[in-house]
């Protein structure tokens, strides 16, 4: 529990499954959520650097910026798929297509 | 010692198991339950790293905030009766062969490249040096975050509202 290396591993799958969440699911919301995930992953390396490899807490201050981006983003974004179901009755996200050239 | 490293796997457990429940379940509501033993993990996995400040924001914008905005949007936008509910993935064994790759990049990298290391740095008052930090080092970031917040906020509220012409049409 002492090495950076294994806070990175985790840090990595939780990186990964965001990505194939992104990639795969059809759902806005599940997208959202891969997004979540994402976010988190690079929180942890953002801590896990500053416990091991720094001699400030900058880290711990990026972090909070990034939860504070993440609330944000996760506010207007449910707005805006809340949007696309009342307009198009669906929240998959390749049926919304309409800007499609 | 012993103890404490098995908590970590423990939680460290918890994290990855339901954050892969969050991506390949099949119903929405497991994913977004899912999702709340995974911030809950991640939160674990901070005061392992002696963040302890941040554990509890963690605890309480993630699980009391984002999460119960992802509760509303999955109430709001879908009959919980409906079969259309579970949402298919598509191009999944792509998805999992490209996910694949860029892990096992990632891994390569993280075991072997020798990271600058300081020690053991015991991590003492994070909650009063994160507030002067905030106050001096970070101010302006700190401002410009309360205002994106703010602008979050309004643009949110303006978005979710029905437009004014269907309104009267209902």
């Amino acid at each position: 529990m002492n090495h950076l290396v294994v806070y990175l591993l985790v840090s990595a799958v939780l990186f990964v499954l965001g990505l194939l969440a992104v990639m795969s699911r059809r759902n806005a919301i599940a997208v959202l959520m891969g997004v979540e995930l994402i976010l988190n992953a690079a929180n942890i390396n953002f801590v896990a650097f500053t416990r091991f490899s720094s001699t400030t807490l900058d880290g711990h201050l990026v972090a909070i910026f990034v939860i504070i981006a993440a609330a944000a983003e996760a506010a207007v974004a449910l707005a805006i798929v809340l949007n696309i179901y009342h307009n198009y009755q669906t929240i998959n996200v390749d049926d919304a297509a309409s800007l499609r050239g | 010692m012993l103890f404490g490293n098995l908590i970590f796997y423990l939680f460290v457990a918890i994290t990855v198991l339901s954050a892969g429940v969050v991506v390949f379940s099949s119903k929405l509501t497991y994913s977004v339950f899912a999702l709340l033993f995974t911030f809950f993990g991640v939160a674990g996995i901070y005061v392992f790293l002696e963040a302890d400040f941040l554990a509890a924001v963690q605890l309480l914008i993630y699980v009391g905030g984002v999460l119960v905005l992802l509760l509303f949007g999955v109430m709001l936008t879908n009959k919980i009766t409906d079969v259309r509910i579970s949402q298919s993935s598509v191009n999944r064994i792509i998805g999992v062969l490209i996910s694949l790759g860029i892990f096992g990049i990632l891994a390569y990298v993280a075991v072997t490249t020798v990271w600058n290391s300081v020690g053991d740095r015991v991590i003492t008052e994070t909650v009063s040096t994160i507030g002067t930090l905030f106050m001096t080092k970070w101010l302006l970031p700190f401002e410009v975050a309360s205002v994106l917040l703010l602008a979050a906020l309004i643009g949110a509220a303006m978005l979710a509202r029905r437009p004014q012409n269907s309104r009267e049409q209902s």
